[in-house]
Order: C-alpha cells, then structure tokens, then sequence
C-alpha cells in the first residue's frame, strides 16, 4: 500500500499524518489538508517520457479499496496543480483527490462506479499532448477486461453477435425547415453513455424529440424498462392508448433480462413442443415394485448394463404383446402399427435435449443393448448422431429417478403414441391382500398416450404387462 | 444594538434565500442591481395579474371600497386619531402559520385576539405550500426507494414494478391540507381567537376594516405572506406554465418538465416529478445549482440529487419567455444569458414549472394611510418586526411578520416573529435571532442548515478578527444510517475554535430536516461546543451524527462550569 508512494516525499508526509490521525474520527483532516493522490513517474519507460500514473489514495488508515464516486475531469482535460480530480469514496466518506501535477488527463482507466485498491492505477496523466496516445496504450493494458468502461482502442467486443440494424430512418416529422435537435435530459445522458452522436439520431418522441428509447435503439441496446415507474391509473387518459409496436399479449422484459436465442437443438424442441398441443393426450400411472429388478441390476452391472438399458428392454418387451402402445396416428383416421419396437430415451445433453433411439429393443439382448446405448450417448455428446439415430422412435421412455424425482409427466413427442415417464425407486410400506406389511421398493411410472389410438384399458394392461416383468425380470436376461 | 442591527439586515440580504416556499432565487440572492429591482417590481405586478380569479377580484371589491370607508373613519373617528378604547388587545391580518402563531401565543398571555382572513386558514404553507409538499415528497420518496433495484437488493427485499396512481397521490396531498387547515381553525375557535372572514386592510393607526366591518384593536401584526413570483415574460396558464400553486394538486405528470430556480422550491419538485417518471430540466439564473446553499453541500447535493437522476440543467440563464403549450405546439421557454443579455437557446417542453420564489403579498393592504412605502411589496420593519413608515420613523402598534416583511421567508420563522412580537405587546422586550432559525429542503435526502454558511462565516470572520475552523461527519458511519442502508451524507460545522460559538450547521443526508434542531436549539441558547459535546445520545441512531460533529470539533475554550452540575441520583 505504502510502496507506490515511497518515491514522493509529499504523500510520505501525508501517508504519516493519516497514520497520526486517531482512527474513530471520519475527516482527520479533509477540511485543514486537502487530499492529493501521488503519480510516480513510470518505471518501465524511462523517465523523460512524463507519462503519470494516478493512483487510488488510501483517504483512511482502515481503507484497502475505493470506489470512484465521479471523475470530475473528463479525459483530454488539462490540469493543474491542486485541482479536484476525481471524486473517490472510502469506506468511510467521499473526497475530493487533487493532483501533484500540472498535465492532461490522458486516459481514465478505472471508470465512475467501480472500485479499485489502494495504490492501483485509476488514471493516467500525460505531460504533453504528444503523449496523450502513449498514455491511452498505457491505459488499455492496464485496464485489461475487467474495466469494461475503460477506453481501449479497439471497439468494445459487442455483447450480441451482430450490432442491430440502424433503424430506417422514419420520414421527418414535419418539412417546415430545418429544425434544431431536441433531446430529453436522460436521453442526453445516454447518448453520452453509450458515445451515440444526438445530431445523427432521428427523434420519434412528441414533437420529434429525441426519446430515450431513440438513443438506445441507436446505440442497439434492448430499451431499459426502468425510465420511470409505471403510471397504474390515470383518471383522465390523456392520450389515446400508444400502439403496440408488434400485437403481443407478453408482458414486457422484466428490467436487466437477457435474451438469448435457441439452438439449433433448442429451436426443435421448442417447435416440437408446440406441435405436440395437437394431440389428445391422456395419462396412466402404474406403481411398479422394483425390489427383484434392483437385485438383477446389482448382478449385471459389472458386465456393463445400465438401469435405462433394463427398463427399456422391459418396455420393449411389453409393447411385444401390446402393439398398439407401439403404434402411431398419423392422419387421425388411421393405426399405424409399427413394424419394430424402436425405444427412444430422452437425454439432457449440453443445455437441450435429445431422444437417441434403441432400434429393436425388443430383439436385442440386454448386452447388446447397453453396448448400443453407450454408443449412441457418446454420439450424441460429440453431436454425431445420425438423423435415425434419433427420430426413428416408436415409443419414448424418460428417466428422472436418478435425480430422487418420484414421479412426473411427460409431454408426448409427436409421431409417437406414448411416452413412458419413471420416478425414482423408493422403499415403500405395502400391506399384502393378507393384510401382512412389508417394505417393497417401488417406482412410479406415468405413460402419456395419445387417446385416439391408445385407450385406457390399452395403456392399463400395458402397464400391467411391463410391471410383471419388472417385478420377474429373468426374462429381461434372456 | 447597532451590531444586532447590521447583523439582522446582513441576514436579510443572504438568508432570504433558505425559504421553503418563500425562497427566491433571482433577486434577493443576485446582487441588488437596478435592472434587478426594475424586473422585480414588474414582477410583482405581473403575479397579482395572474393570482387566482377570486383573490384578484377581492381586490378589485377591496380597492373600490377603500375611498369609501375612508371617509367614513374621517368622520367617526376624529380625524385619525386613535380611538381610547379597543375592540381587541391583538388583530392579526392574515391566518397564516405566522398569524397562527402569534395567535396562539396572545392568548397565552391573555391578549383578547382576533385574526381576519380572505382566503383559506392556513395560508400558504398549509394550503399550498410545505404541507401539500410534503405528501408528495413523502410518495416520492416512497417511489424512489421502491425503484432502486439496488437498495431493495441491498436490504434483501424484492419488488416487483412499483407504480402509482396520479389521483391517489393528489388526492393525499389534498386531504393533508384540509386536515392541517381544520387543525389550525380547531386550535384557534377552541382558545377563543375571533376568526374574522374578508380581506384586511389597515384604515389608521390601530384601525383595521374587513368586508365592511371596522375593528380597533391595540396592537396589529400584519401577516399577509406571499405569492408565487413569476418573472416578466412568462405567461402561466395553470396547465402547462405553472406555480407551486398548481403543480401541488399534481393534476397531471409530464414527461418532461422544465422547472425555473433551483431552490428549495425547484429542488422538492424535481424530487417529486423525477420519481413520477418525469425527466427534468433545470433553468438557473445564477453559475450554479441551489445558490443559498453551503457550496460544499451544494456540490454534494448535485452529486446525488441531480446527477444520477434524470435532470439536465441550464446555469447562468435567464428564462425570458415561455409561452405555454397550444395550437399542437409544446411549451416553448427562451433562455437569455444572464450575462450577456443574449438569446441562447430555446427548450421545447411538456410543462414549466416557475419556482423563482415568492412576492409579497401587501398590495391593497392600506399602508398609505399610515404613510409606509413598501420596498419591492415587502413591509419595512426593524428588527423587532415594527413597521416603519416613509420618513424612517416606527409606526405606533403596527408589526409586520412573515414572508410580508421578507426577512425569512420561512413559515416557521413568521410564527417565531409573531410570538417575539407578542412578546414585546406585553411587556417583554424580545428581538429573534435569526441566525437560529433552521431551514429544511425535503429531497430524498434531505438538507438542513442553520446559521451561516461557511463563505459567510470567512467573511464575518474577516470583518470581525475572528478564526472560523470547520468540522465534518459522514453518515456512512453511522450505523443507524447505514441499517437503512443510506449511508450517503455528510454534515458540517462552522464554528469559532477560540470560544466554541457555533457559527452553522448544514446537513446533508437522511433526516436531516428533524437532526438539525440540535444544533439550531444550540445557537438560540447559546451553548456552545465544548458543553454540547458532552450531551448523550441514544445508540444507534441519526442523532450520533451531530453527536460526531460535534466532538470532532478542536475547541480551545474549557467546558464551562455547567449551570447543571448538581448530580442527581438514579
């Protein structure tokens, strides 16, 4: 803290009268001793160079970092001795910090409203004007990434891919001559913000002046909501009601949301969401004792099965004997019985969601089908799966137990005629028909069908199949 | 006395400003030059023309009657002589905070009393001014502190968008004043104050008529106020080209509004219409914002209340014409430099709100028939409130309080004037000090001041061969205030080092309208520094901020041996 002011005696003296200064009171001395920061002259350049850098001041023996409350000179302003320079605030007050030195405020490089700590550059002051451009250099490699509001000459990496459009400039308002700009106060101050020239704009508010939401549209930022409040309730409306830029029931944007758009991956979800509103679904949950399952999964595990591998075999084999489970409605006047049973697994992957598909499930053995569904997962992670690999299901299985989920709902894909949605398998108590209590594991399952093919006596005898041969999952081995 | 003198009329040119509601921006703080005075009476002419229909057509009743009723008090009342008996001990001409009072006060001291008002009860302050005021600002306020996503982060709250209805926050101010007003009526009928209805004005020595009604009362307190004071040039329409008067009943909120004067007045309204979603434009005629304030203050003050928000402001300009908004054009202001005299630029506004201060309301008073010339509209008096007439000598009886004689206009400080006034109708000489009255601006946050600001206290001390130190405190260390989570502020003391005499005290920061008592209440009694210093203040709260302030200070003087030293067992 002290060492960036070792080299100047005055702030040594300063530095000394600080540490003097009982500590409880706040201005020890702002009012008898002006405060000043130091600038040492660089020591990488040589010294003839003048280039200065302005530190934060440590206004107080317990302050370790300052906030710039305000700079009061801009960049390019010429200072003088003893001038206010910047308004810094400790941990106990804000004061005005002088300069040593006569100079130009080369660059600022830690901006209003951000801290930074003792002894750090805040700003550079250059002698000349020749060496303005050398102190800014100077500043944009001190400011790094972190300022983001410190000059760089390089532009500022755009937030959003592409600035937007400069709006088509609407036709003039009104053709009685030239007429001068008339900016509101906030939409000055933002022109100011975001380095948007007032003149180029072309104000849209009353009488054509510039509007706030002219500068941010300018400057291709999403309008900040947070102008004012909201007025509720006007007795008299003044005016009539604004047309809404586009017919949208959504509220507005929340103040400080971002947008960002969908995948590729997102935008198919999304789309196939929304188609999915076509179908008359309906739903049927089964609870499944899981106990015999558990105990053959224990066995297998070490030969490479995983849990979705069984429960999409069981799946399989019960839509063997329920095949209009396994069937579609294409045109809503027609089965389309399936000629195989292809199992699709919902994954979450990389923020989205993919369904890799378990071709054949019911034909492939329980080996083979894990080997298959290792592959597929490792595809889908490297992006690599083919187009059959993953819109050739018949029938969808979804598996949230391993995330303690005990049960939920699943939105039927379309093209399909049910989905199966399984809950986590948890210890259960269950009275028998003998009215004996024992503790079974048992695992909720919830299929979703669409019921103009799929019934519920359908869906229920389905349920019935699969949880038999859950409950006796032997043939899952063979 | 001659120091008292000099030192009361030193306060008239420099503490005229720190009105609240009476505050004047262009002439008392502008050096007197002549143009100044010229504007200035025209001025005057101009906001009789455009005060409210019935007050302007009362008048013209009260004008056409005068000749009238002056012959008849020639011939009833032997030629101007004062009458042996009386009707009343007090009649106070003006049912103000001031006339209120001093009301109050006569009764306690068994003065038969009777006030005559032609308006409302209540005056200014009540009716248009501080109170009104102080509801919006109360909703502003609220609004602010509901917006600041930041502070309501801070404090783990949530929030979701605050809104407001116009109506309601009207309708709040509106029945703030009819409660204060049937407050103020209550408080004099009860004590037995004669509330006489109709416009007052002084027939003679100790002679007053209302309506067509004569009264004689032994003594007289002229209490008349002030109006809004609009400039020459500037045609206000009620609508869009406003006063305090109209912007109180906030009848609408426009999205831009451009307000003339950055007092106190301006100050509170860019307050309220910033937090109602309105963006601001400041016209100052003088280099700087808030003029009358201490400088440093002042520069706090921009810092937080004027920067951040959504205000922009024109300094050292004139607004020497502003036509209101018609036939689809918007309210045009010119702006001349106060320098130069040229035209600089013109703003194209939704509204303007004229906040210039205030005149004083003493036309049609009757004040020729006593022989006293008003100097700009205000009543010339001494430092005892007497009225004193065109040949420099004091009218017998007649006193003259509040914003009509332009001392401070302040609504506290016309009563503190009334009750030394009726101090001194009963036998006990009294003079105010002035230089104790507080003054309080009612931003978010707040600034107080009492005393002298700290370029006065160099000047006073150079005059007078005296050291003057400063001492400050922050708020950001004091816990109470930073529990709120407002911890931007800052107070200051000006004061002697060599005797401890607080010269002033200013406030910046929360509450600081109801923490500068402690340091007005000191200056009115005398105490000095190395004394308060040792008063106790509960912890944690506001009040440690003085508390700091005060044992920050370097006085060289030892205590004094305290009037009460007794210790008392507990």
């Amino acid at each position: 803290m002290a060492s960036p002011f070792l080299s100047n005696t005055t702030t040594i003296s300063f530095a000394s009268s600080l540490s003097s200064t009982p500590l409880p009171r706040l201005f020890p001395s702002v009012s008898s001793a002006p405060i000043r920061f130091s600038s040492t002259p660089r020591r990488i350049l040589t010294v003839r160079s003048k280039i200065r850098e302005i530190f934060m001041p440590a206004l107080s023996s317990t302050m370790t970092e300052g906030k710039i409350v305000s700079w009061i000179k801009s960049e390019g302003d010429v200072l003088s001795k003893g001038e206010s320079v910047v308004v810094v605030e400790s941990d106990k007050a804000d004061m005005d910090v002088e300069t040593f030195y006569d100079g130009i405020l080369a660059a600022i490089v830690v901006g209003e409203g951000e801290s930074a700590p003792v002894g750090a550059a805040i700003g550079i002051l250059a002698e000349t004007e020749e060496e303005i451009a050398e102190a800014k250099a100077k500043a944009a490699s001190k400011s790094g990434a972190s300022t983001p509001s410190a000059p760089s000459p390089a532009p500022a990496p755009a937030a959003t891919s592409a600035p937007a459009p400069p709006k088509p400039a609407p036709a003039p308002p009104a053709a009685e001559g030239p007429r001068k700009t008339v900016a509101t106060p906030l939409a000055k101050k933002l022109a100011k913000q975001h380095k948007v020239k007032i003149e180029s704009v072309v104000g849209t508010g009353p009488y054509g002046r510039i509007t706030p939401a002219d500068i941010e549209a300018a400057a291709g930022i999403s309008p900040s909501k947070n102008v004012g409040p909201a007025v509720v309730a006007q007795a008299t409306p003044a005016a009539p009601p604004k047309p809404a830029a586009a017919p949208s029931n959504l509220p507005p944007p929340v103040p400080g949301s971002t947008v960002v758009p969908f995948t590729t991956m997102q935008s198919a979800v999304s789309k196939n969401m929304v188609e999915s509103l076509s179908v008359p679904t309906f739903r049927v949950g089964y609870p499944v004792t899981t106990d015999a399952l558990d105990a053959l999964y224990e066995k297998v595990k070490p030969k490479g099965v995983t849990m979705t591998a069984l429960l999409a075999k069981a799946a399989a084999m019960a839509l063997v004997q329920h095949p209009v489970v396994n069937a579609s409605c294409k045109d809503g006047k027609s089965f389309t019985y399936n000629s195989s049973i292809n199992i699709a697994v919902a994954v979450a992957i990389n923020g989205g969601l993919i369904t890799p598909v378990l071709q054949d499930a019911d034909k492939l053995d329980l080996y083979l089908l894990s080997q298959k569904w290792k592959e597929l997962v490792e595809k889908a992670r490297s992006k690599q799966l083919q187009p059959h690999e993953y819109n050739s299901g018949t029938f969808t299985l979804s598996n949230l137990g391993m995330f303690g989920v005990d049960r939920f709902d699943a939105i039927l894909p379309p093209g399909q005629g049910a989905i199966m949605a399984v809950g986590a398998s948890k210890p259960t108590v269950v009275a028998d028909a003998d009215g004996f209590f024992s503790v079974k594991n048992k695992m909720l399952v919830n299929v979703t069908a669409d019921h103009r093919i799929v019934y519920g006596a359908d869906l229920a005898a389905f349920l019935q199949t699969f949880s038999k041969i859950v409950e006796n999952p032997e043939s899952l081995t063979l | 006395m001659h120091s008292t003198l000099s030192s009361l009329s030193f306060s008239q040119a420099t503490t005229v400003p720190r009105s609240n509601y009476a505050f004047d921006s262009h002439s008392p703080a502008l050096p007197l030059s002549k143009p100044i005075n010229l504007r200035f009476c025209g001025l005057r002419r101009e906001a009789f023309g455009f005060s409210s229909l019935a007050q302007s057509s009362s008048n013209r009743v009260r004008l056409s009657t005068r000749g009238h009723s002056k012959k008849i008090s020639a011939s009833s009342a032997d030629n101007g002589t004062p009458p042996k008996s009386f009707d009343y001990d007090l009649i106070i001409i003006g049912a103000g905070v001031g006339g209120h009072g001093a009301a109050l006060h006569a009764v306690e001291k068994g003065l038969k009393t009777a006030i005559i008002e032609g308006d409302v009860v209540g005056g200014t302050c009540v009716n248009r001014g501080c109170v009104p005021s102080k509801a919006l600002l109360a909703v502003s306020g609220r609004m602010r502190e509901l917006q600041s996503e930041h502070h309501m982060k801070a404090l783990g709250l949530q929030v979701s968008a605050a809104g407001y209805d116009r109506q309601g926050v009207a309708d709040h101010a509106n029945n703030l004043a009819s409660k204060i007003r049937s407050n103020l009526t209550n408080s004099m009928k009860a004590l037995g104050v004669d509330i006489l209805t109709g416009f007052g004005a002084i027939l003679g020595p100790q002679k007053v008529k209302y309506g067509n009604n004569i009264v004689t009362a032994k003594d007289i307190i002229i209490a008349t106020g002030s109006v809004p004071f609009v400039p020459k040039g500037i045609e206000v329409d009620g609508k869009t080209v406003i006063t305090s008067d109209h912007a109180l009943k906030l009848e609408f909120v426009p999205d831009w509004i451009a307000i003339v004067g950055s007092g106190y007045i301006g100050l509170e309204f860019s307050d309220v219409y910033t937090a109602l979603g309105s963006e601001v434009t400041f016209i100052e005629a003088l280099d700087q914002l808030m003029p009358g304030f201490d400088p440093e203050i002042g520069k706090m003050a921009q810092r937080v209340l004027i920067n951040p928000r959504n205000i922009d402001y024109h300094t050292g300009v004139f607004a020497t014409k502003i036509t209101p908004a018609r036939d689809g054009k918007p309210v045009t202001i010119e702006l001349t430099d106060a320098k130069t005299k040229e035209h600089k630029d013109t703003l194209e506004v939704d509204a303007a709100l004229i906040a210039t201060g205030r005149a004083p309301f003493t036309n049609g008073l009757g004040l020729e028939n006593i022989n006293v010339v008003t100097q700009r509209g205000f009543v010339p008096v001494d430092e005892r409130m007497r009225v004193i007439d065109a040949n420099g000598n004091l009218v017998p009886h007649l006193y003259c309080i509040g914003d009509a004689n332009g001392k401070m206009m302040l609504a506290h400080a016309a009563s503190a004037q009334g009750i030394s006034v009726v101090e001194q109708v009963t036998g006990r000489d009294h003079v105010l000090n002035h230089l104790s009255v507080p003054a309080a601006c009612f931003t978010h946050p707040e600034i107080s001041m009492v005393g002298l600001t700290e370029p006065q206290a160099r000047e006073k001390a150079e005059k007078e061969g005296f050291e003057v130190s400063i001492a400050k405190t922050s708020f950001k260390a004091n816990t109470k205030a930073l529990a709120e989570n407002e911890g931007e502020g800052l107070a200051k003391l000006i004061y002697r080092p060599d005797n401890g005499e607080i010269l002033g005290v200013h406030i910046f920061g929360l509450h600081a309208a109801d923490l500068i008592h402690e340091a007005s209440n000191a200056i009115a009694l005398g105490t000095r520094i190395q004394d308060i210093k040792f008063a106790v203040h509960a912890h944690p709260t506001l009040s440690e901020v003085l508390d700091e302030l005060f044992k920050s200070a370097k006085v060289k003087a030892p205590a004094s041996s305290s009037p009460v030293s007794e210790p008392v067992a507990v």
